[in-house]
Parts: C-alpha cells; sequence; structure tokens
C-alpha cells in the first residue's frame, strides 16, 4: 500500500529536474552591460572588440570582457553600474558615428544554458533600476485634430466645386457650414456627400439661416483614436530607442494610455524632455511690406502673422507655410561647415521638396523664416481642480535671405546649442505625436537602491524559509523533513515558472514568494494533522497515510482557490508591483498544490510505501 | 512534538462577549476613518516622491533651505532608514507649482546645487491627479470584487450561511486592519492594498478550513447538538490554524524586519491580517453561521440523481 507507480515518480521528477534547470540561469550572476551593434552602412567585424577595448582602457574604465554577442553584436561586460555609465559614455564619445550601444543586465551563463535558451527571471524596475513612465493621449485632441482636418479639406472642396458658402468652422464635435440660401445648401451638401461619404450629415434651415452640420460616425471616431494611439506608440519608440538603452518598452494600457519602461535608464529628466515635447519646424516667407511696429499694435496685415524670435524681437511672417514638418523625412543635427554653429540637416519628401523649390526659385533674395514649434501638455491646479492646458510656444530661429533655390535637402541654424539641434533633429525623425501627450506618472529607481531592495527581498526570503525549515523539522519529524524538502522544490519551481514565464519580478514578488512560502506548507500541515488524528483514532500507519492525504484534498483545494480568487481580482486591477505580487501568489498557489499534494506523496511513499510499519515519526 | 493533546475547549460559550468585542472595535474603527481618515500615500493622493542619497550624514534643515532657495515651498523632508538618506515629499498642492512630472527633475537639480558633494537620485515618483484618482478607484472596486468572488465560491461549495459568515469575517478583518493604519496613521499605499487583498485571501483560507470540517462533522455525527459540532470541529482543526498562522506569521516577521522600509507597511498589513483573520474564523464566520441558524439538514448532501431515478417503479 502507498506505492505510486512508476509512471507518476518519474513524471514528479521530471518535473523537477525541468525546475532545476529552468531555475538555474538566476543562480549565475548578471553583469552591468554594453551591447554594440552596428550603425546603418556600417559593419561588426572581428576588429570591432578591439576597438572596443581600446576605447575602454584610453578612457581608464574597467570593464570584465569584452566579447562577440548574437547576431553581430559586441558585448562589453562591466564589474559595477558605475563603470557601466562611464564606458557608455567613452564609447557613445568615439564611437558613436559607426556604432550604436545599449546600456543592458546580461546573465554570465554557460553556453549550454544559453543554447536552451534558459534565461533568469524578469526584474522589474524596483529591482535592477530604471525609470517607468505612464502616458496620457489626449484622445480629445485627436479627434479635435481630426475634425480640423476635415474643416479644411471641406473648404477647399467647396471652394474648388465653386460652391458658395459664408463659412466652414468646427465646434463641440461636428462641423457647421453656413451658406447664403437654400440653394447653396443643396449643392453644398451634395458635394459633400459625394466626396466625404464617411460623414454624417443633416442640414439646419431655420429663417434667415442655412446650415450643413458633419459629423464622425461613431465608428469613425472610434478609428481615430486608435489611429492616434497607434502612432504616438510608434513615435514614442522611435524616440526612446534613440535613448540607448536595451529592451525599452512601449505598450498600450487601456484605452488612452502608453506606459514605457527603460530598464537601467538613469537619466528621467532627459527621457521625460524626449517624450513629453513635440518640437517641429515650419518654414514661411517673411511678410516685407507689412509694418512690424503696427503689428505689434494689434494691426496685424491680412495674409500675416506677428512672430517673435529667441531674442523677443518682433517679426512678421506670412500667414501661408511653405513646409511643415510632416513633410520632413529625415534629420541629422550637425555643424555649419562656414560657421561652425550648430545645425539641422533636413530631407524632405517629394511633396514638400517640390514646393520648397518652387517657393524659393520665385522668391530668390527674400528672406525666409524657419519658426521653431514646441508643444507641452501641462495640467495646472485651478481652484483646486485639475485642468490640463497645452502650451504652444512658436519662436523664429532663423532668418535668411534665399541666396539660391533649394529643394530636397538643406540646413537650418539658429539653434541654442549642439545639444538643442540634437533633440530637434531627433524629434523629426521620429515623426510627430498624432496628439498631444501628458505623463502622468513617473517612478525612477536607481541602481543603488535596486540593489538594495534585492538584496532586502533575498535576506527575507532566506530568514523566512530558515525560520519554517526549522520550525517544521522540529514538529513534524521525519514528516516535516519531508515537508521541508518539498517546500524548497516549490521555491525552485516558482523561480523555474518565472523564469520560463519571463514574468516580471518586482519587490511585492518577492513578497509574494515569501508569504506562499508561509501558506504553502498549509497544505502539508493539513495532510499531517489529518494523518495524526487517523493514527488517534487507532487506524494503522498505512492506513493513516492514505486516508490523510484522501480526506485533507478537498480541504486543500477549497482554501487555496479562495486565495486564487483574491490573487486573479488583485492581477486585474493591480499595475506595476502590485502586479508582481499577485503574479508571484499565483504561481506560488499552483505549485504549492503540485508539490503539496503530490510531491510530499511521492516522498512519503518512497520512505514508507509498502513497508510494514508499527509507527510514523510524525 | 504536539502543541495541544485533544482539546475541549468550549469556543462557541464565549461568542457572545467575542461578537460585541468584535462589533465595538469595529464600530470604533469605522469611526476613526471617518474622523480621522488615512494617511494616504503618494499612489492615492497623488504628488511628488524623492528619494535621494547624501554622501555624508545630512541636516534636515539644510536640505529644506536648499528646497525653500530653489522656490519649493510645502515640501515634507524626512530622513529614510538613515541620515544620509532623505525623503522629499511634495503634495499636488504644494503652493504654486504645476503637478507635472518634471518637478521632480528641478528638486533634484536645486539639491544637487546646494550640496558640495554629490547628490544620488535613489528614487522619483511622480503620480498625476487622474492616477491617483483611478488607483483609489481601482483599489475599492478589487476589495468589492474580491469579497464578490469569495462569497459566490463559498456559496456554491457550501450552503448560502456560510458564505455570509465567510463575507462577514473578511470584511471584519479588512476593517480591523485598514483600521489600524487609520488609528495610527501609518501611510496606506499601494503595497498595503496588495497586503489587505492578501490578507482577504488568507482570512478566507483559514474560515474555509473550519467551514470544512463543521460540514464534514455534521455529515458524520448523529448525535450533539450544533453548539457541540462546532465546538469539536473548531478543536480538531485547532493545531493546523495555530501551525499555519504560526509559520505564515513567522515568514511575514522576517519580511518586516528585513524586507526593508518599501514592504513595512505592507508586511504590517499582514500581520495584523493573519493574527485577525485567525480569530475571526472562529468568533465572526464560525459564529455568523450558528447565529443564522444551520442546522445538519441543510448540509446532507441530496440522494444522487441516479439513486432516486432506480427507487422509482
Amino acid at each position: 500500500m502507498n506505492q505510486y507507480p512508476l509512471w507518476k515518480n518519474l513524471l514528479i521528477l521530471g518535473v523537477v529536474l525541468f525546475g532545476i534547470l529552468f531555475a538555474l540561469p538566476n543562480v549565475f550572476s548578471q553583469d552591468p552591460s554594453i551591447e554594440i551593434a552596428a550603425a546603418r552602412g556600417h559593419e561588426v567585424t572581428a576588429a570591432t572588440a578591439d576597438e572596443v577595448r581600446a576605447v575602454l582602457e584610453n578612457a581608464g574604465v574597467p570593464y570584465k570582457v569584452v566579447e562577440p554577442w548574437s547576431e553581430g553584436k559586441v558585448l562589453v561586460r562591466f564589474p559595477t553600474t558605475g563603470d557601466q555609465l562611464r564606458g557608455q559614455e567613452a564609447i557613445e564619445a568615439r564611437l558613436s558615428d559607426r556604432y550604436n550601444s545599449a546600456m543592458t543586465l546580461v546573465a554570465d551563463l554557460p553556453g549550454w544554458l544559453r543554447a536552451i535558451d534558459a534565461q533568469p527571471m524578469y526584474l522589474g524596475l524596483d529591482l535592477r533600476g530604471g525609470i517607468q513612465v505612464l502616458i496620457d493621449v489626449d484622445m480629445e485632441a485627436a479627434v479635435e485634430q481630426g475634425l480640423e482636418r476635415y474643416t479644411g479639406d471641406i473648404r477647399s472642396l467647396l471652394r474648388q466645386e465653386r460652391v458658395r458658402y459664408l463659412t466652414v468652422m468646427h465646434e463641440g464635435g461636428q462641423i457647421t457650414v453656413k451658406f447664403d440660401d437654400a440653394e447653396d445648401l443643396a449643392e453644398g451638401q451634395e458635394v459633400v456627400a459625394r466626396e466625404f461619404r464617411e460623414l454624417q450629415l443633416d442640414t439646419e434651415r431655420d429663417g434667415e439661416r442655412f446650415e450643413l452640420h458633419a459629423r464622425l460616425s461613431p465608428a469613425d471616431e472610434e478609428q481615430l483614436r486608435t489611429f492616434a494611439l497607434q502612432q504616438n506608440i510608434t513615435t514614442l519608440r522611435n524616440r526612446v530607442n534613440a535613448l540607448g538603452v536595451a529592451e525599452p518598452i512601449v505598450q498600450r494600457q487601456g484605452e488612452r494610455r502608453i506606459v514605457v519602461q527603460l530598464p537601467g535608464a538613469q537619466d528621467p529628466a532627459r527621457l521625460k524632455e524626449i517624450l513629453g515635447a513635440t518640437a517641429t519646424l515650419e518654414y514661411r516667407l517673411a511678410d516685407t511690406e507689412g509694418s512690424v511696429a503696427d503689428a505689434v499694435e494689434g494691426r496685424v496685415p491680412v495674409g500675416s502673422r506677428l512672430y517673435y524670435d529667441r531674442e523677443g524681437q518682433p517679426i512678421l511672417l506670412q500667414r501661408s507655410v511653405i513646409v511643415t514638418g510632416d513633410q520632413i523625412t529625415n534629420a541629422s543635427s550637425g555643424f555649419d561647415q562656414t560657421s561652425g554653429l550648430p545645425a539641422v540637416f533636413v530631407n524632405l519628401d517629394s511633396r514638400g521638396a517640390r514646393r520648397m523649390r518652387q517657393v524659393t526659385t520665385e522668391n530668390v533674395g527674400k528672406p525666409m523664416a524657419v519658426v521653431f514649434i514646441e508643444n507641452r501638455t501641462v495640467t495646472r491646479m485651478i481652484d483646486g481642480e485639475p485642468v490640463k492646458q497645452t502650451v504652444r510656444t512658436e519662436e523664429v530661429i532663423s532668418m535668411a535671405n534665399i541666396r539660391e533655390p533649394f529643394g530636397r535637402r538643406f540646413q537650418t541654424t539658429g539653434l541654442d546649442s549642439a545639444e538643442e539641434a540634437h533633440t530637434l533633429a531627433l524629434f523629426l525623425r521620429a515623426g510627430a505625436l498624432a496628439a498631444p501627450i501628458q505623463i502622468v506618472e513617473e517612478r525612477t529607481i536607481g541602481p543603488s537602491l535596486g540593489q538594495e531592495n534585492i538584496d532586502q527581498g533575498v535576506t527575507s526570503v532566506l530568514f523566512g524559509l530558515a525560520a519554517v525549515l526549522v520550525f517544521m523539522a522540529l514538529y513534524y519529524r521525519v514528516f516535516g523533513l519531508v515537508a521541508n524538502l518539498v517546500l524548497l522544490t516549490n521555491l525552485v519551481l516558482i523561480v523555474a515558472i518565472m523564469s520560463l514565464l519571463q514574468a516580471t519580478l518586482t519587490l511585492p514578488g518577492i513578497a509574494g514568494i515569501v508569504l506562499t512560502m508561509g501558506m504553502a506548507v498549509d497544505a502539508n500541515v493539513l495532510i499531517f494533522e489529518r494523518i495524526r488524528e487517523e493514527i488517534r483514532n487507532g487506524s494503522s500507519p498505512q492506513a493513516s497515510i492514505n486516508a490523510g492525504f484522501a480526506k485533507a484534498l478537498s480541504t486543500i483545494v477549497d482554501a487555496n482557490i479562495t486565495t486564487l480568487i483574491a490573487a486573479v481580482i488583485l492581477f486585474s486591477f493591480g499595475t506595476g508591483p502590485v502586479k508582481g505580487f499577485a503574479v508571484t501568489l499565483s504561481v506560488g498557489i499552483f505549485t504549492s498544490l503540485f508539490t503539496a499534494i503530490l510531491g510530499s506523496r511521492a516522498v512519503i511513499n518512497l520512505i514508507y510505501g509498502g513497508r510494514r510499519l508499527s509507527k510514523l515519526a510524525i | 512534538m504536539r502543541l495541544f493533546k485533544t482539546l475541549d475547549i468550549d469556543f462557541m460559550g464565549w461568542r457572545r462577549p467575542a461578537v460585541i468585542a468584535s462589533v465595538v472595535i469595529s464600530v470604533l474603527l469605522v469611526g476613526s476613518m471617518i474622523v480621522r481618515g488615512f494617511d494616504f500615500g503618494l499612489d492615492f493622493t497623488g504628488g511628488t516622491v524623492i528619494e535621494v542619497g547624501y554622501e555624508e550624514p545630512t541636516e534636515l534643515a539644510t536640505v529644506r533651505e536648499a528646497l525653500e532657495g530653489g522656490g519649493f515651498s510645502g515640501a515634507i523632508v524626512q530622513y529614510f532608514g538613515s541620515r544620509r538618506d532623505v525623503v522629499i515629499r511634495l503634495p499636488l498642492q504644494a503652493a504654486g507649482q504645476d503637478p507635472s512630472a518634471e518637478l521632480s527633475d528641478r528638486v533634484f537639480r536645486a539639491l544637487s546645487a546646494a550640496s558640495d558633494g554629490e547628490v544620488e537620485l535613489r528614487r522619483a515618483e511622480f503620480v498625476g491627479p487622474q492616477v491617483g484618482e483611478e488607483l483609489r478607484e481601482d483599489g475599492g472596486l478589487a476589495m468589492l470584487f474580491a469579497l464578490i468572488g469569495i462569497l459566490i465560491y463559498v456559496a456554491v461549495r457550501f450552503e448560502w450561511r456560510f458564505a455570509v459568515g465567510a463575507v462577514i469575517a473578511t470584511i471584519h478583518d479588512v476593517v480591523v486592519t485598514i483600521g489600524v493604519f487609520s488609528v495610527f496613521q501609518i501611510e496606506f499605499n499601494l503595497a498595503v492594498l496588495a497586503a489587505v487583498l492578501a490578507v482577504i485571501g488568507y482570512s478566507v483560507n483559514d474560515t474555509v478550513v473550519i467551514f470544512d470540517r463543521i460540514r464534514e462533522n455534521f455529515r458524520r455525527i448523529r448525535k450533539g447538538t450544533v453548539i457541540e459540532i462546532v465546538n469539536r470541529s473548531i478543536n480538531e482543526t485547532l493545531s493546523r490554524t495555530i501551525i499555519t498562522g504560526g509559520t505564515t506569521l513567522l515568514v511575514v516577521l522576517a519580511l518586516y524586519i528585513f524586507g526593508g522600509e518599501v514592504l513595512s507597511g505592507f508586511s504590517l498589513a499582514l500581520i495584523i491580517g493573519i493574527l485577525i483573520g485567525t480569530y475571526s474564523s472562529i468568533y465572526v464566520a464560525t459564529a455568523t453561521v450558528v447565529w443564522l441558524g444551520i442546522s445538519k439538514a441543510d448540509l446532507i448532501p441530496p440522494p444522487k440523481e441516479g439513486a432516486g431515478a432506480d427507487a422509482r417503479p
């Protein structure tokens, strides 16, 4: 009696070995490292590693090893995160023209473990350090911008079709076109309906008023929102990739939010500057005829607009734009060859290039201005209520006479610093944001705090574990040792599953593991207490073991399912670190069910099974 | 080793004073929640928290001076663990500041500028007003759904009276746990909320084990009153209750002692929750079931359908 068939023992043994194998990578240390890949048009060769070594030695930065890494990459391992930072600076300074480098954390695994793709647990930002921001996308503005586009399109359509109208404007989610009489209204409605099938139209005739109302269908509005969110994710990803952090995460969260996670990143100010702002350029001709003085007094000539440059001097520019930022296909920063000033080199798309060439050809010798536009969304507290506001700055950064016609590629100077030129080029390259964004949450954890959190977490696990192990061995003797073996197996399995899933381990996640260890012995306690009861009731040892396991089973399952309900709800409502707690708690419930019910039975069967027993060491 | 020889404690005999005590304490704690409220952490109030590390032990007054000099008023400055580690909290309504994620950068720059040595940015957190509100709402909803989920599960697996008992006990545990946080004005943050949900799980876990035994004994034992059977069930499961509570308490104590400041609220909530959850399984959950008038007939399993069909002519 009390013997498991061979297949069952093998199955359990298999699971345990599998667990040990995949938990193993966590034993190896993780090195702060830099991954080096070739920039566009360059290659990582055998000489790259030597180059990197030379750069690091020159800069006096200690490193552990420079080794070839997966698919055309080179990896440098450093002893500390401080060395990694200095190494990154040295590499950026000397090699960034040919290589891209990114900071990362890489386990020092032997080749055979790497071969089966075993990885250590994915540490959350609170453990490895890094920056996380939650970004809110202004969906109302996205819809508003969509309507704005339609308003412009309708206006030009009516003009093109020679339909007489009074005004076209949008307000409160709908576009209103005003006409003189019913005839024009009917004609306008027909034209708009033909061209923009997706718009829902209705008319309003009220005495002297003849109006056409157009609005988006809910489905189209939804599409507009989805598009804005998608476009923003793409743009933010492009921007984040420029920061040189390995494994950045940019992902949608909910209806209108985007989460950006940069493990190991250490400059939150720079990140927020790059994420939060939208900067672009506009090229306009100057209005040389109008009077600037009049304009400052409020009498701006028709067709012109008043701008200010960076020194605060007023400048009059023509209202119509030559090209805007979204016609820029590529941009890079550098220095003007003659003056040595920081400059941005800009490439236009074919439409923009054609227009630029046409305008510059017609206006040789006349001044043209570059306008730098920056949008930032801020929340102000007004009467204790948070109110969102978009702050838009438009400044003329340069003004120069057109010496000769140009088209596709040209340069713009007038920026304050090389840094600003660099950032602007990045913005132009990454593309525009489809809707304004705002950072609504930020969590930055420095690397030293991360390490401290790991140490504290590991210490708690060890002490908690030791306390339980000692208690169980004293209280249940042989059975206690079995429970302890099972508990350790449980810990290995939790680690293995967390590694396999690559689920994020956070500090509360470690707390979840600690808590699980306390509660995991519950299943064994229930079983052992039952066995003792059976013995007291006069059953034979073997029958007691059998009955103990059988009778405790439903209690164990009931008790664990209720905890699981709490864990699942925690998972669906929690964010970040709290979610990590729910994950380890849930994983722990499953592994402890397996180890306590099947695992401990198997060991007890191996010890006592099939033997004549007069008493049990319980 | 055995903690208890065969026990025969008349637990239910004490249920009246215990229930009265529970009710009085719960009312007082709810009163504290209403009057004193909670010391909500950044997660729920919104605002900015910055933790910086100095090379040398530093005076809080110097840090305050540096902040005032940088134009940041209304900041709360405290040591965090050691005298080199300082935490600065800026509530959302800190005078004249717009609540934005950039605030922490400006504060850090001001502190770096005012200090002779290096200042290390250990942690910076910003929670906007919208997010704080959402987290509060989600937290409340999570507790509600956890209770509903457990109510349904226990009602299906046992009987409605047990479900009501389990849920009342769980609410009692939640009230006591968060009540302590209110009375002593201990910071209530997301991690504490997670712990409260874990307490819900633990408390029901503990209750279910006793319920399970009550159900089993009702079906097995023919003689005896309801009170006698309930008492017997509690006595039979008592050593398990205490051992599991004890081991869990051990690990949570390890967390409290070694887990650092970040987890101190979390582990404190669990310590309170485990203690009170163990008590409430007996004196709130079980007492409620008894009070609701459970009887043997309620728990006798219905005759199997197959058997019934065969009996028909």
